[in-house]
């Protein structure tokens, strides 16, 4: 994979060498695909509903605040964590307990913030619920995971271990808050209507640009920061990392405390989108998550975010066609045509 | 409740346990021999038990069912009259043949690259057949569910004992896929699934295709997870695809296999003993401990604590299960020497 | 005193014992060749020195320190560094990166090194910024060494550096092992190339087996006909 780039580096524009920081090198095989599907798409257009498209992209967002979590652990852990829809849900119930249960005894209450439907307490609430999930899953990580790594477990026991702790969170979940619907407290907000019979949800809006946010900061951490530079040298070459002196456990509690984050602010927005919660909606969702992380590579947390917003588009675009319960099935189709095309996803591998 | 009663309650005690054993073999086959990792048990155990069921259903009535235009009795559409008896013993077989050939194709797919692949994707099958026949009503009457399934030989016996019956029928199957799958991982075939599960490359090494082994045994044992689900489908007698969550269809099957002992036929069948006794027994407990939330709970750190503890399982680790992986982020350089 | 000291090291994979006692020693600023056999327990040497296969038996003193149970880590921070046969350098990281990742543990400012680097090996100056997994084996190689020189050890590991290059390559490359030694750093090498590199040893040794065959000067080897027959081709 790594050698087909053989353009000198002189002809290399600045949009392509761009590109190639973000782990997405263009070969010409590469970009006469891309053509192809941007003139597929375009050949498409008149037929497709825009306002799925902007859909698809809010959904994406979500995906994608999941799926990079979940293609660090995988690459820097070589960890399937099939907790990780479960993290999501977590995190939304507790930013719900303080939205709920602790906000509004010192008097903090209300929704439909602005243009929003949910109001301030969820935004005080969702980086409290960052924060928690964050040492949760550090917490489980040297509970457990710790553990089998010390043992030198092997993948499945790994993930095994993982499926536990998926099923004991959502037990958790649902013992504490019951399995029944619950929501933050919202008020009905009017959506923008834009040309083209586009709607767009306010806070729909509110969820991409929060997601657009959290993954520049990703990348900024990833590419100029020591520790992030430290754990993708550790996703690249775990061995070379613990050579060169990278102190692995650092690297370790990092990447499952930026995994656990996102994907705690992941499942409030999820919750905030969806309009309601339920201990299931993480476990529902770890297909579109694993279908982006392998779209996009395991490992690739650019890829994630690509494939993520591919998974959402392709998921909302499908209702047009078929019946909306059926996204999940979707996704799950996207991955298996993944597997059977790119085993190793549309960029690679590599961070 | 008088002794009657308690003996009926215990003979459907046994029926259930002995179809989730059928299940835990199922299971045995993948990770405790082979070490392919089936998060999507429900999936198999859905498409056992509705193939079953809709092949010896009787038709629908349409004054019932509008958009229920598939399923019924294939000998009511005036092919292969050979009455329901014989069909029962035909969905038997033609439950393990769809869940054969959907774990052949998954397999085909998924076996020849990371193992993490495979476990994914029968989390996607699982799910993808629970929206099939969720939304599908024109297939299987979608979430109002079949429930005009027949008994096998329900002319013999008066309905009131009819368990005592079918205790016999399941007990018999058991068996006989407990001796099946005990003779195959005995056999050389079943050493080289083990020798890929204690170290796939040195396996590979030594000639064997391991990609065929492992298609087999992902084959084998998903066909014996089907016949699970044609067990079950007559025995309840009414299937929804709400029937199948993953708790009850997959996790607790897990947990099964973990008490028992991966890699140990008779540790499996034990395991759903035990297991079902335990869910089964708490039932009567007041408070928390018939919480089904509670359960979910107790299931997901029982599995973790015995991979803590004990990966061979609770009761049967009877042979070490040597484990393996690449080099790790703090695992010292497992690779071969020079 | 010894730089480094290998006194009857036991260790292997798993349940396989691959090494069943080894001594080797290294003074400060020399150069010291291991050669032997394919499978003779030459990469678990080094991989055991450095601690990434655990010492079952025996003992390795760095500096004087007992360091057979210490993390790869601290026994980097403490000046030994290990340039790996395969799997050297980061792929998906820049050249730049890759001299980064390698002065990890430096508090402070590396890019001096970073120059001194580049001054060594010019090729890489030219292309800081393309991915390590783009480079050819050669240039590869040279990224791995400059990698693991970041940190200023005292001793450096290299295994089998010239595995794999063309010919034409191998001659670069002892060229600047011997530039590197020049500035006093003490070398620990395996080698396939065992004439070249025991031409340029202070000391030499031949293991088989998993246990010490021979051992004497550099030269002294190169003309023991033993090692002739068996390892230099005749």
């Amino acid at each position: 994979m790594h050698s087909v780039s053989s353009q000198p580096q002189n002809l290399a524009g600045p949009s392509r060498r761009y590109l190639r920081r973000l782990g997405l090198r263009m070969s010409p095989g590469r970009i006469s695909a891309l053509l192809a599907a941007g003139l597929l798409t375009l050949g498409f257009l008149p037929f497709i509903k825009l306002g799925l498209v902007v859909n698809g992209l809010i959904l994406g967002s979500v995906i994608a605040l999941g799926a990079i979590g979940l293609t660090l652990v995988y690459g820097i852990l070589k960890l399937g964590n099939f907790a990780h829809g479960d993290y999501m849900a977590l995190g939304a119930y507790v930013a719900f307990f303080i939205v709920d249960g602790v906000l509004p005894r010192v008097g903090i209450e209300g929704a439909g913030l602005g243009p929003f439907t949910f109001g301030f307490p969820v935004l005080i609430a969702l980086p409290l619920a960052a924060v928690v999930v964050a040492l949760g899953a550090i917490a489980l990580d040297w509970l457990i995971y710790r553990r089998l790594r010390d043992r030198a477990a092997s993948t499945a026991i790994l993930m095994m271990a993982s499926l536990g702790v998926a099923i004991a969170i959502r037990g958790l979940v649902q013992l504490i808050w019951s399995g029944e619907t619950q929501h933050y407290p919202r008020e009905s907000r009017q959506v923008y209507h834009l040309p083209m019979d586009v709607r767009i949800p306010p806070d729909g809006l509110f969820v991409a640009v929060l997601a657009v946010i959290l993954v520049a900061g990703v990348y900024a951490l990833l590419t100029y920061t020591k520790i992030g530079k430290a754990m993708r040298a550790t996703s690249d070459n775990p061995t070379l990392a613990l050579v060169s002196g990278i102190n692995t456990g650092r690297v370790v509690w990092w990447t499952w405390g930026i995994g656990g984050a996102l994907a705690a602010v992941a499942g409030v927005l999820l919750a905030v989108v969806q309009a309601q919660l339920l201990p299931i909606m993480g476990w529902k969702f770890l297909i579109p998550l694993f279908a982006a992380v392998i779209l996009g590579g395991i490992g690739n947390p650019y890829g994630a975010l690509i494939g993520a917003l591919i998974v959402g588009v392709s998921m909302e675009l499908s209702t047009q066609w078929i019946n909306p319960s059926y996204k999940p099935a979707v996704a799950f189709a996207i991955m298996i045509g993944v597997l059977l095309a790119r085993p190793r996803g549309i960029f690679g591998d590599a961070l | 409740m008088d002794i009657g009663g308690v003996i009926d309650y215990l003979i459907g005690f046994a029926i259930m346990a002995m179809i989730y054993a059928v299940f835990a073999l199922g299971l045995n086959v993948h990770w405790g021999f082979t070490g392919l990792f089936n998060i999507g048990i429900a999936g198999f155990f859905a498409l056992g038990a509705y193939t079953a069921a809709l092949l010896t259903s009787p038709p629908p009535d349409p004054d019932q069912f509008e958009d229920f235009i598939f399923g019924g009795n294939l000998a009511n559409h005036g092919l292969l009259d050979l009455g329901v008896d014989a069909w029962f013993l035909l969905g038997l077989a033609a439950a393990a043949l769809v869940c054969g050939l959907v774990a052949l194709i998954i397999g085909t797919i998924t076996l020849r690259l990371n193992d993490d692949y495979l476990s994914i994707a029968t989390l996607g099958i699982a799910e993808s057949v629970r929206f099939f026949f969720l939304n599908e009503k024109w297939a299987a009457n979608g979430s109002k569910g079949l429930y005009r399934i027949p008994k096998f030989l329900g002319d013999v016996v008066a309905p009131e004992s009819y368990d005592y019956l079918y205790v016999v029928v399941v007990l018999v199957v058991m068996l006989i896929l407990f001796a099946a799958v005990q003779r195959a991982v005995r056999s050389p075939w079943g050493r080289v699934l083990r020798a890929i599960r204690e170290d796939e490359v040195a396996t590979a090494a030594s000639g064997k295709n391991v990609f065929h082994f492992k298609l087999q045994a992902f084959v084998l044992g998903s066909m014996v997870m089907g016949i699970g689900g044609a067990l079950f489908a007559h025995h309840v007698r009414f299937l929804s695809p709400l029937t199948f969550d993953p708790l009850l269809a997959t996790f607790v099957i897990w947990a099964m296999l973990m008490v028992g002992g991966s890699g140990n036929n008779l540790g499996a069948i034990l395991g759903a003993f035990v297991v079902w006794g335990v869910w089964a027994g708490t039932q009567f407990l007041p408070g928390v401990l018939s919480d089904p939330s509670f359960r979910l709970l107790m299931i997901g750190v029982l599995i973790v604590t015995i991979m803590l503890l004990r990966p061979g399982g609770l009761l049967g680790e009877w042979r070490r299960i040597v484990e393996r992986r690449p080099a790790s982020v703090a695992g010292r350089d497992p690779a071969g020497p020079d | 005193m010894a730089l480094l000291k290998a006194s009857n090291v036991v260790a292997g994979y798993g349940g396989t014992e691959i090494l069943h006692g080894v001594s080797i020693k290294v003074n400060a600023g020399d150069v010291v060749t291991i050669i032997g056999p394919n499978g003779c327990g030459k990469s678990t040497l080094m991989k055991a020195i450095v601690g990434l296969v655990s010492v079952w038996a025996g003992s390795v003193h760095f500096r004087g320190v007992d360091i057979s149970d210490q993390d790869p880590e601290q026994t980097v921070r403490n000046g030994l560094c290990y340039v790996p046969q395969t799997d050297n350098v980061f792929p998906s990281m820049t050249i730049r990166e890759n001299l980064e990742i390698g002065a990890f543990v430096r508090r402070d400012n590396h890019q001096f090194r970073i120059d001194e680097m580049f001054d060594l090996f010019p090729d890489l100056r030219r292309s800081a910024r393309r991915k390590a997994g783009t480079l050819s084996g050669g240039q590869r190689q040279m990224l791995a060494i400059a990698r693991a020189l970041m940190l200023d050890p005292v001793l450096l590991l290299l295994d089998e550096p010239t595995a794999g290059l063309a010919p034409a390559l191998v001659e670069g490359v002892f060229k600047r092992i011997q530039d590197i030694n020049s500035t006093g750093v003490a070398i620990l090498l395996v080698e396939q190339n065992a004439r070249d590199s025991l031409r340029m040893s202070d000391r030499g040794y031949v293991l088989s087996g998993g246990v010490n065959q021979l051992q004497d000067t550099g030269p002294a080897l190169l003309d023991n006909p033993e090692v002739g027959r068996v390892y230099l081709g005749g």
